[in-house]
């Protein structure tokens, strides 16, 4: 989803971030390397050590090892009230006994502009995120949404070198929700400033990021752009974790052909042996009877634009996912026997 | 961060200071006058002995103990029979009234307690509001020497600690997760088997605090005995205070806000022990 | 929970009764203070006597005054000890076990117990008794409810908002004036004016640590010699004053704690 072109300059490097709480290790020597202007996603079960590593950003965990650098400086011990980051929590935290104006206002008052100035880039911001018409309500009567754009409201207004999001979207209903990621994309491009988002929700981080890390216990599994991820996951973690992915166990000969009872697909890599093959689902096709394995539809899920069919055949234990247009030429019904074919260069394969 | 642990002990320091200084010290030295004697004119001989505890369980005294363990006991039965009932109706109000109704079941707690006990005798005396009422209505008979009994001291103590121990149960029942009672009754358990088996014994943390809390209060209570029983009935509280402000022993008196004081702590214990056992059972209803 | 009319009947009257038990004797006070008579056996008339009576009483307005004193120097000192220790004790990594238990105590000992204990203290001391030892005696308990009062607020803080603010660029000490002070301001006020209700209200301690002197009766102290000795009906007025006192600043301060636990 970029169409505005990026530098690929960097302005915050993560080196050999380290954070250990005793003999858990929350973040396992990271490595990355954010770029200037882009929406940046860090995606990860919980426990990940994502939103530690986003506290550290913040300045709020002191580093066990490795160093933070923005625009080249070291910024890793630098308290939080002197770092050109800021954050938007993902509880909001407005100060409760201030009004959404006051609110706006603090951040500016911490850096001693003058009062003109504060109330210009006040009012510019509730433009911005359409506030107006808040500025002198409490927290307490504000709706969810509109706390959000508060407290992203109040970071912005600082205009911060970068913007950390705390799972933002958390809190919202799905409809919302799905609103509210088209309107942070458009808003960082309107801002031109460089997002950080944390998240648990992988399809939130596909549609929004236009690069993305994967964290698992600590540990930085991938970092790419959300084709990338989707298409050539790294390892069999990321490819469960991102969509959709079938597995099927077999073997790879000497001679390079995968064999799981009753599937043979020439792979072209290197790897020998025991071997997991990731397939998506879109990417196994149903064909005509000869030109492809037998299965038995077991399950069936309609979504609305397609049928999702659960087959079962006799390379996997698990029924595979197939997934075919809603209107198909040739209508499916469950206990059918079909037939299927995978394109191998759309496969991925794992060394077990 | 050890620079979080010196902040928050610096913040707590004057508090703790003041507390060890003028209440910690203070108590320690009473409790260590409880193995001093009596001096010949009053004051202070500082040669250890047992001999106060000795008459601690002196006949009298054990008498005086059992009698304050009734009347405080009778307070407390009484006090939660009453204050359930009443704490239940509060927490079964329109949400929005709950808190104002609570505060003014709360309120007369915080009021004066010597004007409060007062009130009782007023409306206790022989020439008071109740034998006046009485009389309003035709009883022609000899006034009712209502004051100066023990059911007036007993009435007295309810009536100072009602408000707390409604508190302390509404506390319990509001919390109660009312999809509990709910599954009881689905699965066919009548309004007083559901109460009976599930509200009453989930609730039984608020009243155990609650009876704690109204027994020790007043069973060393002096104020309510001396006025409201004239003096006839001699509660621990009572004979505390004229050790140390007539008779003039103070080791003796030690020796009994000892016995008091242990008193108080075992209870609390075996309060803090039921609690933690109901809300393990609640943790896991809840789950 | 919702229950059926009919079935609201029990608990209204559950209700009435109990009510009607707690502020019975109270009305009947302030029914008597207004009693031209001043004794229940009879109404004679509404009056005003005995509050002009109470005016004129030199002795119950120096305990008064007296009273006054002690609480609000009481109330001062124990508010600051109070917040202090609620902030240090919230703030902890770890609960203390001893910590709790000191906090708690002042509340539970009877205080019999303690006024003795002070007793005794003071004078092993040689510390002549006056207003000042009753004040150093009612800040022990007093600082144990303001302390609970603060503590329960910050129970519900949200910790976050002093970390937005320290992310907008405000170091701790800003931070603390601008963002937790005036969130918390509300219950240290109400813990304020619970531990001045206390304090005013406080007879037993008073009575142990006020010495001798005339100089150093509180309006309790008053009270109960009154109360012993000699029944005027000066006294219904007078307590019906006091628990108005009281009952005000006990809605005040509820209602600035109902104010932000909401």
């Amino acid at each position: 989803m970029t169409d505005a072109p990026h530098s690929h300059e960097p302005i915050l490097t993560i080196d050999g971030l380290h954070k250990s709480f005793g003999p858990v290790n929350a973040v396992d020597h990271v490595s990355l390397e954010i770029r200037k202007n882009e929406f940046f996603a860090l995606l990860g079960p919980s426990g990940c050590g994502k939103t530690t590593l986003l506290r550290m950003l913040a300045g709020f965990e002191t580093p066990t090892g490795g160093r933070i650098l923005l625009e080249g400086n070291d910024i890793s011990t630098l308290p939080p009230e002197k770092r050109p980051l800021n954050l938007m929590f993902q509880s909001y935290a407005l100060f409760p006994h201030m009004t959404v104006a006051k609110n706006l206002a603090y951040g500016l008052e911490m850096d001693r502009l003058p009062k003109a100035e504060i109330a210009r880039r006040v009012e510019e911001i509730m433009a911005v995120t359409d506030l107006g018409q808040f500025a002198g309500r409490k927290p307490d009567q504000l709706s969810g949404g509109q706390k959000q754009r508060v407290a992203l409201a109040r970071a912005l207004v600082k205009r911060p070198k970068v913007l950390l999001l705390d799972e933002p979207l958390g809190a919202l209903d799905k409809k919302l929700r799905e609103r509210m990621q088209l309107e942070l994309k458009r808003l960082q491009h309107e801002v031109g400033i460089t997002f950080i988002i944390v998240t648990h929700d992988q399809e939130e981080a596909l549609v929004m990021a236009d690069r993305m890390a994967i964290l698992k216990d600590g540990k930085l599994l991938q970092c790419g752009s959300p084709e990338d991820v989707y298409e050539t996951p790294a390892d069999r973690f990321v490819a469960n974790f991102i969509g959709v992915m079938n597995f099927i166990e077999g073997v790879v000969g000497s001679d390079g052909i995968f064999n799981a009872d009753g599937l043979k697909l020439a792979t072209g890599t290197e790897i020998r042996g025991a071997a997991t093959l990731a397939v998506r689902p879109e990417n196994i096709m149903v064909t005509a009877a000869g030109a492809g394995g037998a299965g038995k539809i077991v399950d069936m899920a309609y979504h609305g634009l397609d049928r999702v069919l659960h087959v079962k055949i006799a390379a996997s234990e698990t029924p595979l996912q197939v997934r075919v247009p809603a209107n198909a030429a040739v209508p499916h019904t469950v206990g059918d026997t079909i037939h299927i074919a995978i394109d191998p260069d759309r496969t991925r394969l794992f060394k077990n | 961060m050890s620079y979080q642990s010196a902040r928050s002990n610096l913040l707590t320091a004057p508090a703790v200071a003041w507390l060890v200084a003028f209440m910690v010290a203070p108590c320690l030295l009473i409790l260590s006058y409880a193995f001093f004697q009596r001096g010949m004119w009053g004051g202070i001989e500082y040669s250890f002995t047992l001999e106060n505890f000795a008459r601690v369980v002196d006949p009298l005294y054990a008498k005086i103990f059992l009698t304050s363990a009734r009347i405080a006991g009778l307070a407390t039965l009484l006090g939660i029979l009453i204050a359930y009932p009443a704490a239940y109706a509060i927490s079964r109000a329109p949400r929005m009234r709950q808190p104002m109704l609570l505060f003014f079941a709360v309120l007369p707690f915080w009021s004066n307690y010597l004007i409060r006990t007062y009130a009782w005798m007023v409306l206790l005396n022989r020439e008071g509001l109740i034998n006046n009422l009485l009389r309003w209505f035709g009883y022609q008979g000899e006034p009712l020497s209502l004051l100066y009994t023990e059911g007036a001291v007993i009435v007295g103590l309810v009536y100072n600690y009602l408000p707390f121990v409604i508190l302390a149960i509404y506390s319990t029942l509001s919390r109660l997760n009312p999809e509990l009672m709910e599954a009881s009754r689905d699965l066919g358990g009548g309004p007083i088997r559901t109460f009976w088996r599930v509200t009453l014994p989930l609730t039984l943390p608020g009243v155990a605090a609650g009876g704690v809390f109204v027994f020790v209060l007043s069973i060393g209570n002096f104020v309510t005995p001396a006025l409201l029983g004239g003096g006839r009935f001699q509660m621990i509280g009572n004979v505390v205070y004229d050790q140390f402000l007539t008779a003039n022993d103070w080791p003796f008196g030690a020796a009994l806000g000892l016995v008091l004081i242990a008193i108080m702590i075992l209870l609390l214990m075996l309060q803090a022990r039921a609690t933690a056992r109901a809300s393990g059972e609640r943790a896991r209803a809840d789950a | 929970m919702r229950m059926a009319n009919s079935s609201r009947l029990p608990g209204r009257l559950v209700l009435l009764a109990v009510f009607g038990f707690l502020y019975l004797p109270i009305a009947v006070l302030v029914a008597l203070s207004f009693n031209e008579a001043g004794l229940p056996t009879s109404w004679s008339g509404f009056s005003f006597k005995w509050y002009a009576a109470l005016a004129g009483n030199g002795e119950i307005l120096g305990a008064a005054w007296n009273t006054l004193v002690v609480a609000v120097f009481a109330t001062l000192i124990s508010t600051a000890l109070g917040t202090l220790l609620a902030l240090g004790m919230e703030t902890r990594r770890r609960k203390s076990t001893g910590l709790e238990a000191l906090a708690f105590a002042p509340m539970v000992i009877p205080d019999i117990v303690l006024a003795v204990a002070l007793l005794t203290f003071f004078s092993l001391l040689n510390v002549t008794l006056g207003l000042h030892t009753i004040i150093i005696s009612h800040v022990i308990f007093d600082l144990a409810f303001v302390s609970s009062v603060v503590r329960a607020r910050l129970k519900h803080f949200d910790y976050s908002i002093v970390e937005a603010s320290r992310d907008l660029g405000a170091s701790g000490w800003t931070t603390f004036w601008r963002v937790t002070f005036p969130v918390l301001l509300p219950a240290i006020i109400a813990g304020g004016l619970l531990a001045f209700t206390l304090s005013v209200d406080e007879f037993i301690i008073a009575f142990f640590t006020a010495g001798a002197g005339r100089s150093s009766i509180t309006l309790p102290i008053q009270i109960y010699s009154m109360i012993r000795f000699g029944i005027t009906p000066e006294i219904n007025a007078l307590a019906t004053i006091v628990m108005g006192v009281s009952a005000l600043a006990l809605l005040i301060s509820q209602w600035l704690n109902k104010e932000q636990m909401q």
